[in-house]
């Protein structure tokens, strides 16, 4: 029994959700507090697994009846067997890992399907920020300054597009939204993504 | 407004230290060095009502100088007697919860706490057994908690908790009686001891064996090693500790004066505490068993099974689904060890989850009371209800 403690999870997580099968095994990478698992497990009966850093996050997943190893990720991908998950999920955590070249090749091996979603930096709000004010750009979705962000690189719909099958692996779905962060509400966009969506969310697979 | 403290949730009250007795001749427990050994007295207390299907039963595996005696009062304590050693744990609404669950713990075999020992009388000589008591390891006491359940009617364990040898005993029960277990919380423990856990308990274990009065153990019914015994302890007790939890404590604060003696009497207040901790742990524990328990540490190894263990050839019901808790201070068994555990569990393919707890106060840090590992027991076990 699996308590979520909110029934709207985040709009992005929801898109998430929706594209993950029935009954799959889910490895969610940088799981936060658990809302996508417990959302995952409760509504469509999925094994999960979370891999968290903090402390306190991690203990709050467990404490909530989910199954999570506190850690750092890049690490702790190493030791699951071969094809061990249907999905690994790495949502809004990409801007912040070190070797993501390396991260993804280690995904490859230990699931079937990798998801990623992470905040559009060629946003409009971006690019006119930097065209016109000349600063490091902020919008919503990167609130942080240059010297106190978390993220130490920024990606675009179609760097990822780029990196993906540098990589080896091949887009099987590309979903642009427009949401905010901690929003339950968003969009889908269809159009102009590059410009248009705050998040891009890819559904990958080794190619 | 109500408080949610562990503090105001209430206790189990009166227990009462029960015993079983098994392996009576000729049908002696074997032992995993070979020995047959019988009979066998395991002491035993029991929390919360068992179902009716027997599905609630949780076990509780206590450390090294534990005993059975995990929460509430003995109907003759004595005033301010505190409650069991984990009575911040085990109670109703509490992290393992008395409301919900049946809750046994069993005196280990080879204690001197209720369970038959060293110090228990040879029934073929009527004198304490000594050093002709069986070398048991972490696995024979594992099978008299096995045949304790038997006896209780109890197949199947909803969890199987425990810190420090309790956690060696739970990683042990999860390799030995995989079906039986549905849950397990190993705690501040190790698969295997490293040399500096060994040489730990090797300093202790000489340190008894080199007073006098232990006469190779044959000591009964005269004077006791206790000084052997008491240094054992401030060793053990100092591995307990950290550097951090020390330096808060202590410092180097002086004890009752302002200036050094400059003698050896106790000027340091940990040097006092120490020994304050060493006389009040001859007063409760025997020598022998602090022997024979510390070496059955030493000898416990669980890698290679660990590593085969697990569900590949198991049906996904059988799979055990394990909560691994370390400390961040805790020099004896250090998180890098709780880290093989979960590489290995992770490995073969168990369900696994961890989590490093930040405490300043060492290997002992478990048995403190603690929100925040309560919230993770209580959580993880209603995860699995």
């Amino acid at each position: 029994m699996v308590l979520p403690d909110s029934e709207k999870i985040r709009f992005d997580l929801q898109i998430i959700g929706s594209t993950i099968e029935p009954e799959s095994r889910v490895l969610d990478l940088g799981c936060g507090n658990g809302d996508l698992l417990a959302w995952l497990e409760t509504h469509k009966g999925v094994q999960c697994t979370g891999i968290e850093q903090d402390k306190e996050k991690a203990a709050h997943c467990i404490a909530r009846g989910l199954s999570v190893l506190q850690g750092d990720l890049s690490e702790e991908v190493e030791d699951y067997p071969t094809c061990s998950f249907d999905y690994v999920i790495l949502s809004q955590t990409l801007q912040q890992v070190y070797e993501p070249a390396q991260l993804l090749k280690s995904l490859s091996r230990i699931g079937r399907k990798v998801i990623v979603s992470f905040p559009n930096f060629s946003h409009y709000t971006i690019r006119l920020k930097l065209l016109f004010a000349g600063c490091a750009p902020k919008n919503d979705q990167l609130p942080y300054s240059w010297y106190d962000t978390p993220n130490i690189r920024v990606i675009t719909l179609k760097d990822f597009r780029k990196f993906s099958s540098d990589v080896g692996y091949t887009i099987v779905n590309e979903i642009a939204v427009n949401t905010n962060p901690a929003n339950s509400k968003g969009n889908v966009v269809h159009l102009l993504t590059d410009l248009r969506a705050t998040y891009g969310i890819f559904v990958i697979e080794k190619s | 407004m109500t408080l949610e403290t562990s503090h105001s949730r209430s206790s189990v009250g009166i227990v009462e230290k029960q015993y079983y007795t098994f392996a009576h001749p000729p049908e002696l427990l074997v032992l995993e060095n070979g020995a047959e050994f019988g009979p066998v007295t395991i002491a035993y207390e029991t929390y919360g009502t068992l179902a009716e299907d027997k599905s609630n039963a949780i076990l509780v595996a206590h450390a090294f100088s534990g005993d059975s005696h995990v929460a509430g009062y003995y109907r003759d304590d004595i005033e301010d007697e505190k409650p069991g050693w984990w009575d911040s744990m085990v109670g109703p609404g509490k992290g393992i919860d008395t409301d919900k669950y049946f809750v046994i713990c069993a005196n280990i075999l080879g204690s001197c706490m209720g369970s038959t020992g060293p110090g228990s009388p040879n029934p073929e000589t009527s004198d304490p057994y000594g050093l002709d008591f069986p070398m048991v390891t972490i696995g024979d006491m594992v099978n008299a908690q096995k045949a304790l359940l038997d006896s209780l009617g109890i197949e199947r364990i909803h969890a199987v908790v425990g810190g420090s040898i309790g956690g060696m005993q739970v990683l042990q029960w999860c390799v030995r009686f995989p079906e039986m277990v549905r849950c397990a919380i190993p705690i501040a423990t190790t698969m295997r001891h490293s040399a500096l856990a060994i040489a730990f308990n090797e300093i202790a274990r000489q340190s008894i064996m080199a007073d006098p009065n232990w006469n190779n153990g044959n000591y009964y019914g005269g004077s006791r090693p206790d000084m052997g015994l008491a240094v054992a302890r401030m060793v053990g007790h100092v591995t307990y500790l950290s550097d951090e939890a020390m330096r808060r404590k202590f410092g180097r604060r002086l004890q009752d004066k302002e200036t050094f003696s400059f003698g050896f009497n106790a000027d340091f207040q940990v040097e006092s505490y120490l020994r304050h901790q060493g006389i009040k742990f001859v007063n409760r524990f025997d020598a022998n068993s602090l022997l024979y328990i510390t070496k059955a540490a030493d000898y416990f190894d669980v890698v290679e099974s660990m590593n085969k263990s697990g569900p590949a050839n198991d049906t996904r019901q059988n799979k055990i689904k394990y909560l691994i808790v370390s400390y961040t201070s805790d020099w004896l068994y250090p998180t890098y060890q709780a880290k093989e555990l979960v590489k290995t569990l992770k490995r073969t393919g168990q369900d696994v989850s961890f989590c490093e707890i930040e405490a300043d106060c060492g290997h002992d840090a478990f048995l403190i009371p603690d929100d925040r590992l309560s919230k993770l027991i209580g959580g993880f076990l209603n995860g699995t209800a």
